[in-house]
């Protein structure tokens, strides 16, 4: 160290000019970070799509792509319908109450999480971390699943189970229910997914 | 600045040329510094090529990187028909590619290999921390690397196993989601995310990495290599020659450098057979699911990452809600014998209880999945802190307590099952056993500071042990 003494003036105006070009330098830093952001190419991708299910028979099921993720329609039977009450003492959230404004638009927020019984409308895309679960209709034992099964969804990635309303079975990775996106009738056989108005 | 140094006129040309440059760059005094003047030990033994063998591994990565990216196409649309573009149509396009896929495999094997050889000898322990901090470092880029570099191929298993990666972050509280979404650039994995992968791939991750092996070497150097009998060869006290070399080490170059040629030719067969024989070492080094296209609509049946981080991958499954409470019951046990037994002042032990406390809180309101992501990133970040976590008066498991060496046959047992569960699809025996393992995985280092000096180490010799052949 040298004996020189401090030039205080000198020392407060090095501080003061590091201070500006590290206010700069993180300015410069906002631009670089926003362009990670969705472009407006993909943030306009999210429109709205319709389907058409008036070919769907009861027990199956399609998928539409809407924002890049699948959208699963379930025409559901009146015994797979029956059986999902019966469920509930299994299920982590039975009355989807953890994140409702998350999980399901107002008129979704059901005993079937559907607005017409019949038709389940659900984001195949599983809470956990974002696989897509596979279709597990067939009732009973079988690997991988609970011997008193009632038919539903399998998360192949970590193991969750989902009923056939989205609602996730219990002790499972995923926390929540499947999100059932805004959807609307536009008439018995049309069915638009991502936009809802209240008309 | 170096005094310009003269040189005789009757010279020869090399020799003026040498001193032309040694006058403007320090050409001789590096090379001496990192190669026929840096003494590493004398009693190196076959763990020691791992070290030189990553460095090759990495420049096969480097050289086949660059004239992959001469063929691929980072685009959602166009990546999967590159590649099999590379296989099949560009003249020995497959063995580039086989080359840089088996390099990724090759990479992890000498790179693990290479950290339990620091993990035995107590290669870590002062003076070498920062050592093995940069090296705990290129360890995580590597991890990056592999990962955005297995998205490019645009297959079943690039898509759905970076759409599970991306959405762990989006277990963080609050800024998870948007965070997940500022990393895929779009709502989904897409094509805006495989570009930024593929940036980051070939240059921001490769650029980070070679500076981090610079450090990794240039801090090596400054301490002196350690070996496995953990005896300092250059300190004070180190015997030492005329001319102030020590006893005990020899020169890198030609001793070291010809002993890594011969670990060079031996790990090459192997590696070429590799890549003749078995590329995708039965789905092990390219998963058969990657032949498949990209589908966002329909994930595969099973899913797992490539082996290399399917040991941590177990302790992101192993964290479930129930596991949460066993964890809650280590935290509380941890903060009752800290308090009871620590010789600690009453303020840290009141720090102690709030801290834990705090914690036992976050752990009841916030989702497994979030402490699943934990625990996984926390399986490589706890290596960072081994130097620290290492209390044994001997360096070198050679000098201590047997059980030591149980101890550690264990870990190494434990993170190859936590390994091969990794790669299982879910099961309920599956899912009790990496329970037990990630609890013993973080058990070995938490508890390391008491552990470790149990026991009665055997007297540790002041030369290295050393029989000339």
């Amino acid at each position: 160290m040298s004996d020189t003494p401090v030039d205080s003036s000198k020392r407060t105006w090095l501080i003061a000019s590091g201070c500006a070009g590290a206010v700069g330098g993180v300015a410069v830093a906002v631009p670089f970070v926003s362009t990670f952001q969705p472009s407006e190419k993909a943030k306009a991708a999210g429109a709205a799509v319709e389907a058409d299910i008036s070919a769907l028979k009861p027990g199956e099921k399609m998928t539409v792509e809407w924002r890049g993720k699948p959208v699963w329609i379930m025409r559901r039977t009146p015994e797979q319908l029956a059986a999902l009450p019966k469920l509930d003492p299994q299920l982590a959230d039975p009355k989807s109450e953890r994140k409702p404004a998350e999980q399901a638009p107002e008129y979704a927020r059901n005993a079937t999480r559907s607005i017409k019984p019949e038709f389940m409308v659900a984001v195949g895309i599983c809470t956990h971390l974002g696989c897509s679960p596979s279709d597990k209709f067939q009732t009973g034992a079988q690997p991988s699943l609970p011997d008193d099964w009632e038919g539903g969804f399998f998360c192949p990635c970590h193991g969750s189970t989902f009923d056939l309303a989205g609602r996730v079975y219990k002790n499972k990775p995923a926390p929540d229910n499947l999100e059932v996106p805004p959807h609307m009738y536009l008439s018995d056989s049309k069915l638009l997914i991502g936009e809802d108005k209240k008309a | 600045m170096a005094e310009f140094k003269e040189i005789s006129p009757n010279a020869g040309a090399g020799e003026k040329l040498l001193n032309w440059v040694d006058n403007r760059f320090p050409a001789s005094k590096l090379y001496k510094e990192h190669m026929s003047e840096y003494y590493a030990p004398k009693n190196f033994n076959f763990w020691y090529i791992f070290g030189s063998l990553s460095l090759l591994v990495l420049v096969i990565q480097i050289v086949t990187g660059i004239f992959l990216v001469m063929h691929y196409k980072p685009d959602a649309a166009l990546a999967f028909g590159s590649v099999e573009y590379i296989m099949r149509d560009v003249p020995w396009g497959w063995l580039i590619r086989y080359m840089h896929s088996t390099g990724a495999s090759a990479f992890f094997v000498v790179v693990y290999l290479h950290m339990f050889r620091g993990l035995m000898y107590g290669s870590y322990r002062k003076p070498r921390e920062l050592v093995w901090i940069f090296g705990c470092a290129i360890f995580l880029a590597l991890m990056a690397e592999a990962f955005m570099g297995y998205l490019l191929p645009w297959g079943q298993m690039s898509y759905w196993g970076a759409q599970v990666i991306v959405n762990l972050f989006s277990a963080i509280p609050f800024i998870g989601p948007d965070l997940a979404l500022l990393i895929r650039g779009d709502f989904v994995v897409g094509d805006a995310t495989l570009n930024r992968f593929f940036s980051f791939h070939v240059i921001a991750v490769p650029l980070v990495l070679l500076g981090l092996v610079v450090a990794h070497i240039i801090a090596l150097h400054e301490v002196g290599s350690n070996n496995p009998d953990g005896v300092e060869i250059k300190g004070p006290n180190a015997p030492k020659d005329a001319q102030g070399h020590p006893l005990d080490g020899i020169p890198f170059h030609p001793y070291y450098s010809v002993h890594d040629i011969f670990a060079v030719s031996v790990f090459l067969m192997v590696f070429t057979a590799i890549i003749f024989f078995a590329p995708e070492m039965g789905g092990y080094f390219l998963e058969y699911n990657n032949f498949i296209p990209a589908d966002p609509f329909q994930t595969p049946l099973h899913i797992a990452p490539v082996w290399y981080f399917t040991p941590f991958y177990s302790m992101l499954r192993a964290v479930t809600s129930e596991m949460m409470y066993a964890l809650i019951a280590c935290v509380v046990a941890g903060a009752v014998l800290g308090v009871l037994k620590g010789k600690l002042a009453n303020v840290f032990k009141g720090a102690i209880v709030v801290a834990a406390l705090a914690v036992v809180a976050m752990m009841l309101s916030i989702d497994a999945k979030f402490w699943g992501v934990v625990a996984m990133g926390g399986g490589v970040v706890i290596l960072f802190f081994l130097p620290w976590l290492d209390h044994s008066p001997v360096k070198s498991i050679r000098y201590r307590p047997d059980w030591h060496k149980y101890m550690y046959a264990i870990f190494v047992l434990d993170f190859l099952v936590l390994g091969y569960l990794g790669m299982l699809p879910p099961s309920d025996i599956g899912g009790r056993v990496s329970q037990a393992g990630t609890l013993f995985y973080f058990g070995f280092f938490l508890l390391m500071p008491w552990w470790s000096t149990l026991g009665e180490p055997k007297p540790v010799p002041d030369r290295v042990t050393f029989t000339a052949h």
